[in-house]
């Protein structure tokens, strides 16, 4: 019992500062970001006395939803993009030579050491009107010239999807360096073409960084506001420009908490669904479900 | 095992393959080559497996045989070469379309389907209707045993069981040669010896042809029709594993199968009848038998059936079991050869007693087995004089001795391991005392 009782003290020994970190850190700001939602503005961008439901009210505004739609289908579209780019791109990664291997991770991180801000603003550059691209693809007729390749939602996908790919290759190419490809070769062995020993068994068997790969796209994507200021228009507003501007134009803090909470909310009730639904799933239910 | 029997019988299909007559030239591998960059892995072979037959490609590491196999499954493409499988080139097949499966070294199950899923895959792949799949992955369920274990995911099961997933999965496609890739080195020795018998018994089950890979020159032996020893990427001997062992052709299929001793000498004149020879040496009376010289020891006889001619210098080959040791010097009789020698190392083996016996510059090792109750007797021991007699049919002579192949001898044990334990070992073995009387087999 004395031995038992040790070894309870010290699993929470240990696991008490990251325990403390994620309370003071994460939770106690999220709650203060749901509360603060619930109090009254003052005009010099302070936060009043009492409680109020005006803020509540005011996400009943009709723009909402469709900011709202946007953030999402740009987040939904950004990260199947970058999985499906990535998802080759890891299988490459882990069957090239060693020396070849580190090159290309080299390449992969490169990006990180010029500042994202400079990264986005070359974006810019690269996309204006009086760009090279914009006059190479008008003077090969793809595009009409009075097309614009900035300013858009397009635009907006386009540089969300170059900023968050490596942090889809980057776990998906640490999982498919774990998975064992003679795996592929047994698949083929047994009948399957390439193509299906790839879907069949090398898709399950990186799962988990397709899993990470989809966290570390999607929620920071939710969240971006960088981007679609740079380089997006008036018609590619996102949730996280919402919440800027009511942070630092309209100085009406309890706005802007209670457009974080939307979006916190709506991040929750996927994942917690998601979570629902594995834990049901339990490995005997998915016997049953093949029906023997 | 009993069950896999009738499980077996009643299945169809697999079972009428049996009563076909056999192909002689079902599986056919013509003048195949491969390299990697300068490294030559298979080197212009040219092999023919009967349909039905169990066929082990034995060698060293490195030697080409698992090349050989996977050029067979379709992983590899020869560079010189077809391989026909049942009169078909299949060369240049992919390895989805050859009606060949493999069990590999690793099992390579699926790890995220269940035991079920797994021997279901090919059948699924092959878009077989459900209802066929259901029984088929039932019956092999009942062949390896496992109906209980269905649901399990590869790594809830145990490695003997992995195997025979591996095993099931193959077979369910009903190939036309079933390749197996070193499909013991995983498991430890008791469960492969569990396994060899297993695989023996789903061989003669189900009837088709097996190609099993192995450097294990024990499993090779017990499990195979034929046997094609190969080095360097050449087939160095091909037979049955009776012929391998009891008229190995080259010193490398000598020492690399069992263990062996070796001699070179010189073939002198046969020996015609009545020829007398001086001293201990016997009566000849046919001229299939040559005197053979060797550096130190009085003149052999030795068989000579491939008519090597006077004054050339061969090589001779004797397994360690062949000869026998004895104190007194042995009475003379026609074709054996006796040479006088000091016990050098002894190893107490249980079953068996390993001897060293230094003659000259020959350390010859010999085998005695213990027929008889140990104990009783007093066993031959270190630094004793001995004398070492063996039958002139039993010495073999070898056409190819490459000075290597003397590597693959086993040594005595101060030379392999640590002097000081191993001499332990020698002091006590001979020594009737520390025998226990149970391991001494009455």
């Amino acid at each position: 019992m004395k031995a038992e009782r040790r070894r309870k003290l010290s699993e929470w020994l240990v696991t008490l500062p990251s325990f403390l970190w994620l309370l003071l850190l994460f939770l106690v700001p999220t709650a203060l970001v749901f509360a603060i939602m619930f109090k009254p503005a003052t005009p010099y961008g302070g936060i009043g006395e009492g409680w109020t439901l005006a803020t509540l009210r005011t996400l009943g505004n009709p723009n909402y939803p469709a900011i709202v739609a946007r953030t999402l289908w740009l987040s939904v579209a950004a990260t199947a993009l970058c999985i499906l780019l990535a998802t080759p791109m890891g299988y490459y990664m882990a069957r090239v030579s060693p020396a070849r291997r580190r090159l290309v991770l080299l390449l992969v991180i490169l990006p990180f050491w010029t500042s994202f801000l400079v990264r986005i603003f070359a974006w810019k550059v690269l996309l204006h009107p009086e760009g090279m691209l914009k006059h190479g693809l008008v003077l090969l007729g793809l595009i009409a010239p009075e097309t614009s390749l900035l300013y858009n939602a397009y635009a907006v996908l386009l540089v969300m999807v170059y900023t968050e790919l490596p942090f889809a290759i980057l776990p998906i190419y640490a999982a498919s360096e774990k998975f064992d490809f003679r795996l592929i070769e047994a698949a083929k062995d047994l009948g399957a073409t390439s193509f299906l020993a790839f879907r069949k068994i090398f898709l399950p068997g990186i799962r988990v960084g397709l899993l990470t790969a989809f966290l570390m796209v999607f929620i920071p994507s939710l969240g971006s506001y960088v981007i679609p200021d740079i380089v997006g228009g008036p018609t590619s507003e996102m949730i996280g420009n919402k919440i800027a501007q009511r942070t630092f134009v309209d100085r009406n803090l309890p706005h802007a908490a209670g457009l974080s909470a939307l979006l916190t909310v709506a991040v929750l009730i996927p994942m917690v669904a998601i979570t629902a639904l594995r834990r049901k799933e339990s490995p005997k239910d998915a016997l049953r479900e093949e029906g023997v | 095992m009993r069950k896999i029997l009738a499980a077996e019988t009643s299945g169809s299909g697999v079972r009428k393959r049996r009563t076909q007559r056999p192909v002689s030239e079902f599986l056919v591998f013509e003048d195949v080559s491969k390299h990697y960059g300068a490294v030559k892995a298979v080197d212009h072979v040219s092999l023919t497996v009967k349909q039905g037959e169990f066929f082990s490609l034995l060698g060293p590491s490195g030697c080409g045989k698992t090349t050989l196999l996977r050029i067979l499954a379709g992983f590899e493409q020869p560079d010189t070469g077809r391989v026909l499988l049942g009169g078909e080139d299949v060369t240049d097949l992919p390895p989805y379309e050859r009606k060949v499966n493999t069990i590999f070294q690793s099992y390579a199950l699926f790890p995220h389907l269940s035991v079920w899923d797994n021997i279901a895959f090919g059948l699924k792949v092959a878009k077989r209707p459900k209802r066929e799949i259901k029984d088929e992955v039932a019956r092999m369920l009942t062949l390896i045993q496992m109906e209980d274990q269905a649901w399990k995911k590869p790594d809830q099961i145990s490695g003997g069981q992995k195997q025979r997933v591996a095993i099931a999965r193959a077979l369910v496609n009903k190939p036309r040669v079933l390749l197996l890739d070193e499909p013991l080195a995983a498991l430890d020795l008791k469960l492969r010896q569990r396994m060899l018998i297993e695989l023996d018994l789903i061989h003669d089950e189900v009837g088709i042809t097996f190609l099993y890979v192995t450097h294990d020159q024990g499993e090779a032996m017990s499990l195979s029709d034929r046997i094609a020893v190969m080095k360097l990427g050449k087939i160095e001997q091909l037979g049955t594993p009776a012929e391998i062992y009891e008229a190995p052709r080259s010193s490398f299929v000598a020492a690399f199968i069992g263990d062996t001793n070796f001699f070179d000498g010189t073939v002198a004149e046969p020996l015609e009848k009545n020829s007398v020879l001086d001293g201990f040496l016997s009566v000849a009376v046919d001229k299939d038998y040559s005197r053979l010289k060797i550096e130190d020891f009085p003149d052999l006889e030795c068989f000579n059936d491939k008519q090597i001619k006077e004054g050339e210098h061969v090589f001779l080959s004797i397994r360690p079991e062949k000869l026998r040791i004895s104190r007194e010097r042995p009475e003379p009789g026609p074709h054996l050869n006796v040479i006088e020698g000091r016990v050098e190392d002894v190893i107490y083996l249980g079953s068996q007693t390993k001897y060293w016996v230094r003659t000259g510059d020959y350390r010859i090792s010999v085998i005695r087995q213990h027929s008889r109750f140990l104990l009783d007797e007093k066993p031959i021991r270190w630094g004793e004089r001995v004398w070492v007699s063996w039958h002139a049919d039993d010495g073999f002579m070898l056409e190819k001795y490459s000075e290597q192949d003397e590597n693959l001898i086993q040594l005595p044990p101060e030379e392999v391991g640590e002097t000081t334990e191993s001499n332990q070992i020698l002091v006590r073995a001979p020594a009737a005392g520390a025998v226990p009387a149970g391991a001494a087999g009455r």
